[in-house]
This record gives C-alpha cells, structure tokens and sequence, in this order.
C-alpha cells in the first residue's frame, strides 16, 4: 500500500531531524560522552516530586480547568512579576504542556495560510516545523556569531515584507548560547512597532542567563500589547519530562489560544501541575536558592568550556545564556556533520552539528555544557585528541 | 554580588582536587589569584584539611561506626569544653558535637570492629568523670554522607542526544 498519498503534503515536506542521525550513532555507542544533551544534568529537586507523589496520593488524578489550577496560575503570575518585570492577570495565561505546546498554540493561533513569520537561524528545532505545520511561511532571520546570534533592526528590515506577522524571539537562544539586552532589545523595537508585528517571545531559558539578568522584551514600552511570552519549568527547575509550561498573552491572543489548547490538549497533567506549584512556591519562599545554586554551577562549566575551546582554536563567542557553546569548527575544513560525525566514532564525543539548526549553523557545533565538570574535562580531554591526531591543532 | 573565595569554596566543597587553574576557568579568575586565595584560606584555617569519602561496604575489611549520646554534667567556668576535649582526643572519635535537645554530646566513633567500640564505650567513654549516662548505636548502612549518594547506580536517564 502507498502510504504517501494519505500523508498530508504539509507534514510531508517537513525535512526529517537533522539529530536523529547522530542520536543513533550515539546510543549504540558504549563509554560515549554526550555533550549533545538539550535538557538540565540536575534532576527534579526533591521537593518538587515528593509533592507531585502526594498529590497522586490525595487524589489530584483528574481534570483541572482548561487554563490550568487557579493556584499555580497565581504562582505564575506572580513569578514573572518578581523575576521578569511582567505583570499579567491570571486569565491571561495557560499551563501548556510544555513550552513546546504553548509555541504550537501562539502559532496556530495567529497564523493564516501564507502569513510570514520571521524564525532566528540557527534556532531551536521546532520553530520551522511549527509554523509550516500552522499553514504559516517560516522566513529565516540570519544571525552571525561576529554579532553574538542577535537580532539587528537592519538584519529585520532585510526580511520584512507585508506578509510578515510575527517575528518569533528566542533568547536567550538554543543552539548559541547568545542573549540580547535591554538596549539591544530597544534597538530593534521600533521596527517591530514599526511594521506592526506581533512577537513569539520564548523565554524558556530565562532563568540561565549569565553576567547580568534576563530582560523579557515585553517590558519594552509599547511591546505587551504584542508580546505572547512563553516560558516554563523544564530549564528552570530541571523538570524537562514534567511537559509543564505556560504562555502570557494579551487577553484576546490568550482567548484565541485557549480554544486550541481546550479541544486538542484539554489541560496539563494533573500531577505536573501540582509538581509545579511546589516549584514555585518554594524557591519564590527560599529567595530563588535551587536556582542561584544550579545557575553558578551552569556558570563554572560555561566559563571552563569557553576557555578550554578557545585554547583549542575551536572560537566561540561567549555564550551569555542557555547551557550550549557553540564552537566554529571550520579549522577542520570539514562540514558540521562531517565533524560531528568523526568525532563521535573516533572520539566517542556527540555533539550536535549546527546545521540540524538550520541555516546559519554550518561550520559549527553545539555543545551542551549541561554535564558534569568530569565529563567535560574527560570531552575536552578527548577532542584535544581529536584535533591532534588530525592535525588541527 | 558575587564573592570568589564563597565561590571557590563552592568548588572545593564539592571537589577537593579542583586545581587552581580549574577554578580559575570555572569563575573567571586568574590562577595566581585563585592560588593566593586558596592559600589564604588555609592559612586562615578556614579550609583545614581535604579529606576523602570513601565507601567502605565496598572494602573486604572489618569496620564498625557508632553514634554515641552522652549526657554529661557542664563544668563552671568550663561549661562543656573540657570534658568534650578529653572525649575527642581518643583516636577512634571522629567527631563531637555539642547538641540541644535531651543529651549533650553527640560522639562519632569508629573502629575495626562493634566489640571496639563497645569496649571504648564501657572502658573509657561511660566510665569517665563528668560522664552521665551513654546510648551507643551502631550503623548498619550508610545511604547517603556529606550529600554523597552511595548506591551505585548513578546512570544518566537522559537521552544521548536531543534537541
């Protein structure tokens, strides 16, 4: 039977995972060291899973609202207020599964069949796929190392035409590492206002900023009323398999979201909610401490491997968020996947070739320092190798 | 905000063999002042020794530890420090802590075997001037020691690679 004629044109033309190929490689490989990981080393503090196991205990096995508990709805709101300068009323925000569902219904809620929508390269993996899958037209906006991966107002007129209608912000950014600040924000707010855009801010990161504090470009004036922002609890509070995020919106956005997110997802798991609300409540009580404490450790790791690879030759600029490095590899000669792939059967490092982030990732690779300081010595370690034995360094 | 010698002794708390010039690359530092620092601690006795976590279970030898309550009568002028004093002298203490609550002195012994320690217990421990009263348990198994899991199974769940 062929099968293509039944699969939808849209899905079919969606290129497969540019990770898959070094995934496998990588997981039938013994002793690999994996720098290739896109999630927290830290496991859920304890806390936070003891009170998800009581909630199961007592019962909190069912539906919640659509939204999401009123309870960690005000935790929520609260937590961007006190750590983001965001002020949102409790209606204007949903507990999504993950902020990878928040992004599926910011998309699908805004986009009509041929809208533009303005997509970071290199970026996070899902932002393409996401907005073709909503009928919209990805339109990459090239970010360069030399800028640190930053969005610049004449990189935006660049690409701006009239079909644009959001431009998604994903700083502090996966794969780069890069972030923008307040006034680099502000240096490309006008263009936004401007041409009257609508901003995808996702902000899952925010936590893991490094030399100064995360600025939500909805802070910027004139900029809530266009700002959807995304964030969650998978990098903050090392809860990646809890799939609990949440999106803050403009009151009519987050209306238009919730019908997608009551009739396709219904609401975030029971448990994860409650896992979530313990989350909050304890480190918003404890002065962020679980926090500070696994940022200063992201922190040493970051200021160690940006130092170790840039005495190898490997550049990279110094990523001031997130927990990737994102080396250029060109002294090699090689493609990113090409150098990704020997190093992973010579050296039994995985790393991830910049390209499965797509455009603007050639010639580099990310690598996720988050992983213990013996592990990225051991990594260091054996790329020095690498090189040497190539004749590279 | 931020203050290199908590920093570095962040470092060290968790892995004493952190080289200078690790700690350096890991808080930004140069090596020779990170040394200088390191030095200074030790010098001001802030860092007194570095010490290793051994999992004795895995070890084919004899080896016993016991947590001992002692309840004791504080001395005037004294109070509890000379008689905790003549209590951590003996080799086989590893720690005395003077604690509230219904006893005074937590006393940590170890030893090749139980029968040591119950030895130590009734020979010189109980037996002492000051001394009013000791209940001595052993330790069966330790789960966890300066926030050091013991079991082996340390595997990272996550998958090699994702996005």
């Amino acid at each position: 039977m062929n099968y293509d004629k039944y699969i939808a044109k849209v899905v079919a033309e969606i290129p497969p995972s540019g990770i898959r190929k070094f995934f496998d490689i990588a997981s039938e490989m013994e002793d690999v060291i994996s720098l290739g990981v896109g999630e927290p080393d830290f496991t859920t503090p304890w806390n936070i899973c003891e009170n998800a196991i009581y909630a199961i205990e007592t019962g909190k096995t069912h539906y919640t609202s659509n939204h999401g508990t009123t309870a960690l709805r005000q935790e929520i709101a609260a937590y961007l207020n006190e750590r983001n300068a965001l002020q949102y009323d409790i209606n204007q925000i949903i507990v999504t599964v993950g902020a990878s569902e928040a992004l599926d219904i910011a998309f699908r809620a805004v986009i009509n069949p041929g809208d533009e929508v303005l997509v970071p390269a290199p970026s996070y993996v899902s932002y393409m796929p996401g907005v073709k899958l909503a009928g919209g037209v990805a339109v990459p906006v090239l970010t360069v190392a030399a800028n640190a991966f930053k969005y610049t107002a004449d990189v935006l007129k660049s690409v701006i035409t009239p079909k644009t209608k959001a431009l998604i912000m994903p700083f502090p950014n996966n794969p780069t590492g890069g972030i923008m600040t307040k006034e680099e924000l502000a240096g490309i707010v006008d263009v936004i206002i401007e041409n009257d855009l609508l901003v995808i801010s996702d902000e899952i990161y925010s936590e893991l900023t490094y030399d100064g504090k995360h600025v939500s470009i909805a802070t910027l004036p004139g900029m809530k009323e266009r700002t959807i922002v995304i964030n969650g609890f998978s990098k903050a509070f090392a809860m990646t398999g809890w799939r609990l995020g949440y999106v803050a919106a403009p009151l009519p956005l987050t209306k238009a979201m919730l019908k997608i997110h009551q009739y396709t997802i219904l609401c975030a798991p029971s448990a994860a909610q409650e896992a979530g609300l313990e989350a909050l409540k304890t480190e918003r009580k404890n002065g962020y401490k679980q926090v500070r404490e696994m940022v200063q450790q992201y922190d040493h790791r970051r200021r160690y491997l940006f130092e170790a690879f840039n005495a190898l030759g490997l550049r990279c600029f110094e990523p001031k968020g997130a927990f990737y490095m994102f080396p250029d590899i060109r002294l090699s000669g090689l493609s990113s996947d090409e150098f990704c792939e020997r190093l992973v059967k010579e050296k039994r490092v995985a790393c991830v070739p910049g390209t499965a982030f797509g455009e603007g990732g050639e010639g580099f690779m990310r690598c996720s320092y988050a992983s213990s300081m013996e592990n990225l010595k051991e990594a260091i370690k054996r790329i020095t190798e690498f090189l040497k034995e190539n004749g590279w360094l | 905000m931020k203050n290199m010698r908590n920093e570095i002794l962040d470092i060290l708390r968790d892995d004493a063999k952190a080289s200078a010039k690790e700690i350096a690359s890991m808080i930004g530092e140069s090596e020779a002042a990170v040394a200088a620092e390191i030095k200074g601690l030790e010098d001001e006795k802030i860092i007194l020794k570095y010490k290793t976590l051994i999992n004795r279970e895995k070890i084919n030898s004899e080896y016993a530890e016991g947590l001992i309550e002692v309840k004791v009568e504080p001395q005037r002028d004294l109070g509890y420090d000379r008689i905790a004093q003549r209590i951590y002298r003996f080799d086989e203490v590893t720690a005395v802590y003077l604690m509230s609550g219904t006893y005074d002195l937590s006393v940590h012994v170890e030893a090749s075997t139980m029968k040591q320690i119950s030895e130590f217990v009734f020979e010189k421990l109980a037996v002492m001037e000051g001394v009013r009263s000791t209940a001595t348990y052993f330790i069966m198994r330790k789960y966890k020691e300066h926030g050091v899991i013991f079991a082996d199974d340390d595997k990272d769940e996550r998958l090699v690679i994702s996005p």
